[in-house]
């Protein structure tokens, strides 16, 4: 029950007006980024990280998870009006989305996947609110070596349920924790990798590596791709939105499943992206329409949207309440919350009630609003697409390189920025993944504290990561997640291609 | 993923290639972490494991994973893929070249200029805008820019001569 006061108590937190205020703006500019190509949600939040400075840390978070619900949502319109994925976790809402948009039915897609996205939150966030004061509890025993264990587990599944093959995601992952060893070594206080850099000496920041890799590599693809956008209209009514919703409870069933999948993908750091395409495989496959899927079958947007907000929102779970993000935009959130002063991880559960209380509160809050926000102001989001490319580039590449050099007010961050781009779009067109990149370089520096301290209670030891229950089920479970699609063909030889 | 159904397409670099080069680059990255960290020591010191002792182990697996993609993209002899076209990398050149430019000028003219002469070049060189609205699209955006940075939220950006000589 103490959950429910302190939620409560979160919730007065919220509605004081300044915090209102600073959610509908962080909505607003969120559908807006995740409206624009090369703007997304990690690199949106990472963007607008350095305008938060100046806030309390528990206003901050309000907008900067507001801006992330507003990505979630907007990823969908240019889904459904453009054919154009805003996000890559809208890509399996084209498939359906768009031929209903064709068919003069784009009111009715954007209802459906509007209303889909807000339960698919709904359900993580209640999820969220009952769940993680336990996680947080249980890992406050967590010694280094347990510790140490969940950031393997994280990293393991990442390995295990990639699309991409296992070794270039090794490999992004590992260049990832490179980045971060380089510079101070928080341990022994020596410098490493710099090479006599003074530029290197604090290492590479990964907001500058999100902002880059997402941002300026998304764009080059965007102009290589020579996207324009053409789009139908946008028109939504209340007597289409309200005809909409009679009609969805028939699909209760597809929503609760897509619900449950989205979570599970969220904690485990598989992300939106493949819940959306999971959920969306399964119900074309149960469906009693399944047949009809990709001609512009409502069911075919329903799944798809709600498992990707339920793993959007779900992927906070983890970063709350143990510190490890689900996802790159989880990763930039953890990484303001460092910037604020605040220690990621269960202790934040006792030491800053108020501010979990009020970010969990306001993720209630923020959705409602959200939901309101994106039905009433579709045509104006979808005229944003309408700008066109030559005038929004370069306002977005403008916007990179403030949100570069705002986070330690240096020009060489710029630069870094447009490294980090090229770098991005290289990695990208081969198929090296780019998260798990981001996420080595923001839990680098404390995976390793972890593994170190680990080792020099153990004096040396590996045998200090099987040497209690707890540590030793972690591990396997790591092991298991690592090598997943070796013990998945082993039960099934029948997959003979490989995923696209 | 995408098939190859028309014959005649726009010749560019082959995927095999580029994905070899940049194994090739992330081995030499591998490399330099390496060196890096048996400078900084990867042995056991007092304070138990030296400075390169984590790296060193993320050196070595950056190798090794490099070795085996390297060694993937070489026997995977089928893949007839192009990276992309040489009309698409001039496109992404002529984005690519102005944004170098514009990083270098930060520095010396400050963000606002840069910014501005960045918007009047893609809009002249992509869209082929007449002078009157590139220059309300060029001159707006930077001032907006400046008073919700600089006035609301007191973030200061870089600036240059010219805002010297305005007086900010």
């Amino acid at each position: 029950m103490e959950e429910i006061v302190n939620l409560f108590h979160g919730f007065s937190v919220v509605l004081q007006p300044f915090n209102l205020l600073v959610m509908l703006v962080g909505i607003m500019l969120g559908v807006i980024i995740g409206v624009l190509p090369g703007l997304g949600g990690a690199n949106g939040v990472a963007i607008l990280l350095p305008l938060t400075f100046s806030m309390s840390p528990t206003s901050a978070i309000i907008m900067l998870s507001c801006i992330y619900w507003g990505a979630l949502f907007g990823g969908a319109i240019t889904s459904v009006l453009f054919n154009i994925p805003g996000e890559p976790w809208s890509v399996a809402t084209t498939f359906d989305g768009h031929p209903m948009a064709q068919q003069g039915r784009a009111g009715e897609a954007l209802t459906a996947a509007f209303t889909s996205s807000f339960v698919g939150a709904l359900f993580a966030v209640i999820m969220i609110t009952l769940v993680a004061p336990l996680v947080a509890k249980f890992a406050l025993q967590f010694g280094p070596a347990e510790k140490f264990g969940v950031y393997f587990l994280a990293f393991c599944s990442f390995v295990g349920m990639s699309k991409e093959p296992p070794f270039k995601t090794v490999a992004a992952m590992m260049i990832g924790f490179a980045l971060a060893a380089v510079g101070l070594d928080s341990v022994t206080g020596q410098l490493r990798l710099t090479f006599g850099q003074t530029e290197l000496l604090n290492g590479f920041d990964f907001l500058i590596a999100v902002i880059g890799l997402f941002g300026i590599g998304e764009i080059l693809l965007t102009i290589e791709e020579g996207l324009s956008f053409k789009g139908g209209a946008a028109g939504i009514n209340p007597a289409v939105v309200f005809k909409t919703w009679a009609e969805l409870p028939r699909y209760w069933m597809t929503s609760l499943r897509s619900c449950v999948i989205g979570c599970w993908m969220g904690i485990s750091p598989a992300g939106a992206t493949p819940a959306s395409f999971m959920s969306y495989g399964i119900a074309k496959r149960v469906s009693k329409n399944g047949d009809r899927f990709g001609r512009g079958e409502i069911e075919g947007v329903v799944a798809p949207e709600t498992a990707a907000h339920a793993a959007g929102t779900a992927a906070l779970l983890p970063m709350l309440s143990l510190g490890v993000p689900g996802s790159p935009t989880a990763a930039v959130l953890l990484g303001g919350l460092l910037i604020w002063g605040l220690q990621p991880g269960p202790l934040l559960f006792v030491e800053q009630k108020e501010f979990v209380w009020g970010l969990i509160a306001s993720m209630y809050l923020g959705n409602v609003v959200g939901l309101l926000v994106v039905l009433t102001c579709v045509p104006l989001f979808a005229a944003i697409l309408r700008v066109p490319f030559a005038i929004i580039a370069p306002i977005i590449l403008m916007f990179c390189a403030i949100g570069a050099y705002t986070v330690h007010n240096s020009t060489f961050d710029v630069v870094m920025m447009l490294v980090f781009g090229v770098v991005g779009y290289v990695l990208k067109k081969c198929n090296y993944p780019l998260a798990p990149l981001v996420l080595a370089i923001v839990l680098g520096d404390k995976a390793e504290e972890a593994f170190r301290q680990s080792l020099l209670s153990s004096q040396g030891s590996l045998g200090i990561f099987v040497s209690n229950g707890l540590v030793s089920s972690i591990m396997a479970l790591g092991l298991i997640a690592l090598f997943w699609p070796l013990i998945q063909n082993a039960f099934t030889r029948r997959r003979t291609r490989p995923a696209v | 993923m995408s098939e190859n159904f028309e014959g005649a397409r726009g010749a560019g670099p082959a995927q095999r290639s580029v994905e070899m080069a940049v194994a090739l680059l992330i081995a030499a990255f591998a490399l330099v972490v390496i060196a890096g960290s048996i400078q900084a020591g990867i042995g056991w010191g007092a304070e138990g494991p030296k400075a390169g002792f984590f790296p060193f182990y993320v050196g070595l697996m950056i190798l090794a994973s490099s070795i085996i993609n390297f060694g993937a993209v070489m026997s995977d002899r089928r893949n007839d893929q192009l990276f992309a076209e040489w009309g698409q990398l001039g496109k992404v050149m002529s984005m690519l070249v102005p944004t170098a430019i514009y990083v270098a000028l930060v520095p010396w003219i400050g963000i606002y200029i840069a910014s501005a002469l960045l918007i009047a070049v893609f809009m002249r060189w992509l869209g082929q805008y007449g002078w009157g609205t590139i220059g309300a699209v060029a001159v707006g955006v930077p001032v907006v820019t400046f008073v919700i940075f600089e006035k609301w939220f007191l973030v200061p950006l870089p600036k240059g001569p010219i805002e010297e000589l305005l007086g900010f």
